[in-house]
């Protein structure tokens, strides 16, 4: 059961990206940042983590000649953030 | 010692994580305070309303008129006047007590949350007004109330998936109330005093002790 929390979301800001992702399509790095409340720098290095893990896909695009970079959750990624919910779950009711 | 202490964190977890799926899908910066005075804006409203008819039927049952249609045309352009009065005192109020609530909560006033919920909002919301304006243009005045509630219950259906679930039980009375008011042609102001007045006060103050006193 333990072996199911996934090591890669064990950080508040990676969680909240995850949890994030999970009920949005997809959302902007504006978007993430404003709800996270953390600096850019911040955001960014938990983004890059994310994204080489293969947990989120990022998307570059030009919108009125500004880049926007927008972010959604891939298929595993959506997988391993539920496993690693379902063993929260578990473990709090194991040890009620 | 130690079991609580994973116990605690993992429900933090879990906390955290229902947040941020809510804070970003969802506009809750609603306040039920904009509930209830848009509910007594359209109580003032149907007041109105039902005082400008009930003097058209007196002075008509006297015979002091004897221009029927002009008499009618006056009361519709007060009446029209005063349902948009209503609607944007109402809407200020609302816009008033929303965007307090979401500075104090830190949530963007204009995010992509409020945008999905005003669109969502807004697609029968009007449909419901072109086709009052159709139904005023056919002549059937009677329909008019039951309509807007029905649409404006649609709206609130359809809106409530982006905003504080509340929303989705009010907006299911409205269109049970509209459906009711349908078979009670005649009645209009008293339905609507009843649907956008007495509801939005309930659910307003409801809604203020649930979520903007916690």
């Amino acid at each position: 059961m333990i072996e199911k929390l996934q090591k890669i979301f064990e950080s508040r800001v990676r969680l909240g990206i995850m949890s994030m992702l999970m009920v949005n399509d997809s959302m902007d790095f504006n978007s993430l940042k404003e709800n996270l409340k953390v600096t850019d720098g911040n955001l960014a290095s938990h983004l890059l983590a994310l994204e080489k893990k293969e947990m989120i896909l990022v998307q570059k695009e030009f919108v009125a000649r500004k880049p926007k970079t927008s972010y959604s959750s891939t298929p595993i990624g959506r997988k391993l953030f539920k496993d690693h919910l379902n063993a929260l779950e578990k473990l709090i009711s194991n040890n009620n | 010692m130690k079991k609580e202490d994973s116990n605690t964190n993992s429900l933090d977890q879990l906390n955290q994580i229902r947040d941020m799926m809510e804070q970003s899908s969802k506009f809750i910066s609603l306040s039920g305070l904009s509930g209830v005075m848009a509910g007594l804006t359209a109580l003032a409203g149907a007041f109105y309303g039902h005082f400008l008819i009930r003097s058209q039927q007196e002075s008509l049952h006297d015979g002091l008129q004897l221009n029927y249609d002009g008499v009618r045309e006056t009361i519709l352009t007060k009446l029209f006047i005063a349902a948009a009065l209503t609607l944007i005192i109402a809407i200020g109020f609302g816009a008033f007590f929303t965007i307090r609530k979401a500075k104090a909560k830190g949530q963007a006033l204009f995010g992509s949350t409020s945008k999905r919920l005003a669109i969502n909002m807004l697609i029968p919301l009007i449909s419901g007004g072109v086709f009052c304006l159709v139904l005023i243009y056919h002549g059937l005045i009677g329909l008019v109330a039951p309509a807007t509630l029905i649409f404006y219950g649609l709206a609130l259906v359809n809106a409530s998936k982006y905003t504080l679930n509340d929303i989705r039980n009010l907006g299911i009375l409205e269109i049970m109330l509209g459906l009711i008011a349908s078979l009670y042609i005649g009645y209009g102001t008293l339905f609507w005093a009843i649907g956008f007045g007495m509801l939005h006060i309930v659910y307003g103050i409801v809604m203020y002790f649930k979520y903007d006193k916690a």
